[in-house]
């Protein structure tokens, strides 16, 4: 039953990614309808930016809908409210007015949410997922606040709610004028798009839902809030403050590298992921930032080389991000649990699985010759030219953005061995782990459709990227970035950086066969002894003595512990009746997390004690209540 | 024609140059040590002895452990043709040193696998350990390229050692001078060398690349020790010709690859001096001090880019 | 840094050449033919300990210092079996130990052979008829040499492997 409603997601994608790619290449269209919502009226617009976006979720959601039929084909629970997700976020990117964007961006959140709570099914880990619904809940619609604040003080400012009529009136307003809408803007966007520090609620909604609705969530939806960034400062608040471009530049540098810490010593597979996702939005925001910059300064080609590097990261993130959450989910329904610790072994059992993680953690781990690496890359490259805007404030900002994305990358690297090898590699840590099943054929064909479409986006990016580019020049006009020369190289800036993808992949494969055919030709290979793994004699080789995921993570804990702020705590029982013997030993020694602990408990007991003061007046008295609408009647007559 | 003689060449340097240079290396910190050492070709008798060993493999790897020596030594081989080494223009001409880093990130992240692969408690701490120094020294690699990019208005190798050629006095520019130090302190850390490790070390607790190559023997062991040396070359040869790029000519007619290979020689025999010398005077490192000293090295980036700003 | 090649400019290589023929007294085998040829320029020792007093670990270690400096020859201490050709076993092989010197021989990949050192390793030495000792590594792996002595000193042990590989001193 659910089954077929995946399918008509998955057709609707498609058709979806076909006009998405039509308005990317220049197909226009509107579609108005007055008396649908109330307030201004349905009103749809394609352009490029909605292009791109519309194409990003439909694309992202014909594999994922596949991979639902599988994984959740057989109940109907969820396969509604799936369906409206996608549906709901195809029109935020078309919507052209107030109403249609906050009611597309609000069905978005709510199906989201009610997808959320919909882990608690089976009574497994129901409280965390109530948890992490609230806190969905709360975050974004603090965010919607905030949107709606600023939306409607453009309403009145330029007294109409259609963002063309916005984007025309944008520069008759004043620096600090545009500059409150935007801030109230940005914090309804980032909470969406996941920056620290308002991500508190990606990493418990993600793991929380069923892995086919995080595959799109971390693919898809936190990009939406990427739009909304780029839409706010390029065209309804146009031209950018400098400052702007600044403030993502720092809180995107902050994002990835804290995104990839937490990353690292999680031992939930997916929350894992879930956290670094907000480690590659940290890298787009830089991106996006360091475009708002470089257009500030008058670098129209710069602005354009870093806005191609953001948009090429989000397509490439939502590819390979989607890839791991289906990874993810092929395991958890093999293998029966997400905990790191349990798991193991499962390349023997999950072949399929395991070589589709494999690939998407080469991905996101930047390593060439695939996808990830190519859109670091480029957002290096517009990082790296900097040194044309002379101002050495935004100097010192781009250098910190370029120290803070090269750490993250590397801690990248690191977080996906961990990922992978814990997962798949060695020994099963558990029986669950031990009898696991690969998953049905279904959802292998969508992820290897996805694997095999990470290897294509690199590949095809002398292709992909000027695309992108061209797209942003609808937003900041200025002359092509990248030209592709020779060999499909992508020649950046003129001649500051080269790279050609096909000729690097040609060269690895051709690195990698050359010494296993020099062992053929010279006969050098005989057939290698199987025996136990070298342990130094010992007898007995268990699970127990691999490498845990928390011992994995041990070196980093140590280096950043000023940032994990780890509290050891060690219970030792002794037996009762002697103080020698030891009955038990509790050790625990938690991370914890910086930005709950400074900004939200602190939030948390403030709104508390405000609360505490002004529940004096709900007395519970009818007569005092009474009173309170005299007092209130007599005022308005007073007023009126 | 001449670029594919020239990559055939620049492979053939590296690949049968690299256990050379190691082997120098072991007999120059023998003989500064009173030892008489063994003979500089060592490394090539070691390689062929254990291409003539039938390998043990464990049950408990999978198909990653076997895989990844190949991939190790075909990333090295795609890393060396990468590098101006011979000339300043390499045959991979479009490669930049952010392509260069990521293919021996690519390296470490298999072999780290391949660590893990086996499920003892060795590879594990071994995979667990290198890659958080690689992770740690990624942030200095980034601002001795920015430091790099920013003298010569590109990212791409070639240009860089033109453009610094072109320019001797950019050389003894103190900016230069210490993205020559960090960059120096993140070749000793990536390869492996001491004091963050020790490559002759028996003590596994004390092991950070070693540990991860436990498992290994035969053909396996040979690539992967192969790979490591082709590893250390590369580093040697980018700080020689990227920092000091005289003698690196700009054709590639085989007269000019032959003067480039002389001055290469030149500068690696220095380095390698130099190399012996301190791994012999000074001792590994606590780990837990490695962190400390891949800090200072980002010091050193920091204080190199502001220098390249500060003297415009 | 400067410190250290001022002493090894002064003090230069301290290298003696290995005892003549005459000078050692060692009991030997010597390995197949093809097997030394194989391994005559390029050794990997493991060693391993199989319930020694120490004593002829402690002679073992003069081996790689400057005066006896094995590494001339090739020869070279691996940390793992899997990367070693050659067992260089001591101590009389004690019941708790038995089975940890099995496997490290099955990890060993072939070709390889095993190097008794010390009295102890060919008949369990001054332990031998112990409860705790089964008597000698050959009740336990195959062995190819042996060098008697108790301790040998490291120039015994230096001719013995040499003598077992063939190569000419």
């Amino acid at each position: 039953m659910g089954a077929l409603v995946y399918a008509l997601t998955a057709l609707l994608g498609a058709g979806a990614a076909a006009a998405g790619v039509a308005g990317m290449l220049g197909a226009r269209w509107a579609l108005r309808i007055d008396w649908l919502v109330p307030l201004g009226g349905l009103e749809l617009q394609m352009d490029a930016l909605a292009g791109l976006f519309v194409a990003l979720v439909g694309a992202g959601a014909v594999p994922v809908s596949l991979y639902a039929i599988g994984y959740a084909g057989r109940e109907r629970r969820g396969a509604l409210a799936y369906a409206v997700f996608v549906a709901a976020m195809l029109v935020v990117p078309l919507a052209a007015n107030v109403m249609t964007f906050v009611l597309a961006w609000e069905l978005m959140s709510l199906a989201s949410y009610v997808l959320v709570l919909d882990g608690a099914r089976a009574g497994r880990e129901a409280a965390a997922s109530a948890y992490a619904g609230w806190v969905y809940a709360l975050m974004t619609h603090a965010g919607l606040a905030c949107l709606l604040a600023g939306m409607l003080l453009l309403t009145a400012w330029t007294g109409s709610p259609r963002f063309a009529d916005w984007t025309a009136a944008a520069p008759t307003f004043g620096v600090g004028a545009r500059s409150l809408v935007w801030a109230l803007l940005a914090l309804g966007f980032a909470a969406k798009a996941g920056g620290v520090p308002l991500h508190v609620w990606l990493p418990l909604a993600h793991p929380a839902a069923p892995s086919h609705v995080s595959a799109l969530m971390s693919g898809v939806m936190i990009k939406l809030g990427v739009y909304g960034l780029l839409r706010a400062s390029l065209a309804w608040l146009a031209p950018a403050v400098p400052w702007w471009g600044a403030a993502l530049l720092l809180v995107g540098a902050v994002s990835a590298v804290v995104g990839v810490l937490y990353a690292i010593v999680d031992r939930d597979l997916k929350r894992l992921l879930a956290f670094s996702s907000i480690d590659n939005v940290g890298i787009v925001l830089v991106g996006t930032g360091a475009a708002l910059t470089f257009a500030a300064a008058d670098l129209p080609g710069l602005a354009l080389l870093a806005l191609a590097a953001a948009f090429y990261h989000i397509v490439n993130h939502a590819a390979f991000k989607s890839l791991l959450f289906m990874a993810a989910g092929s395991v958890l329904h093999g293998a029966g649990t997400r905990d790191m610790e349990a798991l193991g072994g499962l390349i023997k059992r999950q072949p399929w699985t395991a070589a589709c993680f494999l690939v998407g953690a080469v991905a996101i781990a930047g390593l060439p010759p695939l996808n990830g690496f190519v859109s670091e890359w480029l957002t290096f490259q517009a990082l790296l030219q900097n040194v044309l805007i002379p101002q050495p404030a935004s100097n010192l900002v781009f250098a910190l953005g370029i120290a803070g994305l090269a750490l993250a990358a590397g801690l990248a690297v690191a977080c996906f061995v961990k990922a992978f090898g814990i997962t798949f590699l060695a020994l099963p840590r558990s029986e669950t782990a031990a009898s696991a099943h690969e998953a049905p054929v279904i959802m292998r064909v969508a992820m290897v459709a996805t694997a095999a479409a990470c290897a294509a986006l690199a590949l095809g990016a002398s292709w992909v990227v000027p695309a992108l580019a061209a797209v942003a020049a609808t937003l900041i006009p200025g002359p092509p970035p990248v030209t592709v020369g020779a060999w499909r190289t992508l020649e950046v800036s003129g001649d500051f950086a080269t790279l050609s993808v096909p000729a690097v992949a040609l060269a690895l494969g051709a690195g990698i066969l050359l010494p296993f055919v020099a062992l053929v030709a010279l006969r050098a290979r005989p057939r290698p002894r199987r025996y136990e793994t070298w342990s130094c004699g010992r007898l007995l080789q268990t699970a127990r003595m691999e490498y845990t995921a928390i011992a994995f993570a041990d070196p980093f804990t140590r280096v950043f512990d000023f940032f994990y702020r780890p509290v050891k705590r060690l219970d030792i029982d002794m037996h009762p009746e002697s103080r020698f013997f030891v009955r038990r030993i509790r050790y625990e020694n938690p991370t914890r997390f910086i930005v709950d602990d400074w900004l939200y408990a602190p939030l948390g007991r403030a709104l508390r004690a405000v609360a505490r003061r002004t529940a004096i007046v709900q007395s519970g008295s009818p007569n005092l209540y009474v009173a309170y609408v005299l007092a209130a009647l007599l005022v308005l007559l007073l007023v009126a | 024609m001449d670029v594919v003689l020239l990559a055939v060449l620049q492979a053939a340097v590296v690949a049968l140059g690299a256990p050379l240079m190691v082997g120098t290396l072991r007999t120059l910190k023998a003989r500064l040590v009173g030892h008489r050492g063994p003979v500089p070709w060592q490394p090539f008798l070691d390689l062929r002895k254990l291409l003539a060993k039938t390998p043990v493999v464990s049950d408990t790897t999978s198909w990653i452990f076997r895989a990844t020596p190949y991939v190790l030594a075909g990333a090295m081989l795609v890393a060396a043709l990468a590098t101006p080494l011979l000339t300043s223009r390499p045959p991979l001409a479009f490669a930049g040193i952010i392509l260069l880093m990521s293919l021996f990130l690519l390296g470490t992240f298999f072999l780290a696998l391949a660590g893990l692969d086996a499920g003892s408690a060795f590879g594990g701490m071994g995979s667990s350990r290198e890659v958080a120094v690689a992770a740690l020294a990624e942030p200095t690699v980034m601002l001795a390229v920015f430091a790099l990019a920013l003298r010569a208005n590109t990212t791409n190798l070639g240009g860089i050692v033109e453009r610094v050629s072109a320019e001797p006095q950019l050389a003894i520019n103190p900016a230069h001078l210490l993205a020559f130090v960090a960059f120096f302190i993140v070749m000793l850390a990536e390869t492996g060398r001491l004091p963050v490790d020790n490559p002759a070390t028996h003590l596994e607790l004390t092991m950070i690349h070693e540990a991860m190559v436990l498992e290994y023997s035969g053909r396996h062991l040979a690539l992967v020790e192969w790979a490591s040396a082709m590893k250390l070359l590369v580093f040697l040869s980018l700080l020689a010709n990227l920092f000091f790029p005289w003698g690196v000519p700009a054709g590639i007619t085989p007269l000019a690859m032959l003067g480039g290979l002389l001055a290469l020689g030149a500068k690696l025999v220095v380095l390698a001096g130099a190399l012996a010398l301190l791994e012999t005077a000074i001792a590994k490192l606590r780990l837990f001090r490695v962190p400390e000293l891949l800090a200072g090295s980002f010091a050193l980036g920091v204080l190199s880019v502001s220098a390249v700003f500060l003297l415009r | 840094m400067l410190r250290q090649l001022a002493l090894a400019l002064q003090h230069g290589i301290v290298t003696e050449p290995p005892a003549r023929e005459d000078e050692v007294e060692r009991l030997g085998a010597r390995l197949a033919d093809e097997i030394r040829a194989r391994f005559s320029r390029s050794l990997a020792i493991r060693q391993v300990d199989a319930g020694s007093c120490n004593g002829c670990e402690l002679e073992i270690g003069g081996l790689t210092g400057p005066h006896y400096d094995l590494e001339r020859f090739g020869v070279h201490f691996v940390a793992s079996p899997r990367h070693a050709d050659c067992l260089l076993v001591t101590g009389p092989v004690t019941r708790n130990m038995a089975e940890a010197l099995r496997r490290t021989w099955q990890a060993t990949p072939d070709p390889k052979f095993v190097v008794a050192a010390g009295d102890c390793a060919s008949d369990g030495g001054i332990f031998r008829g112990s409860y705790a000792v089964v008597g000698g590594v050959h009740e336990v792996v195959p062995v190819h040499a042996l060098i008697a002595g108790c301790p040998p000193s490291p120039a015994a042990l230096l001719a013995g492997l040499l003598d077992a590989l063939g190569r000419p001193r």
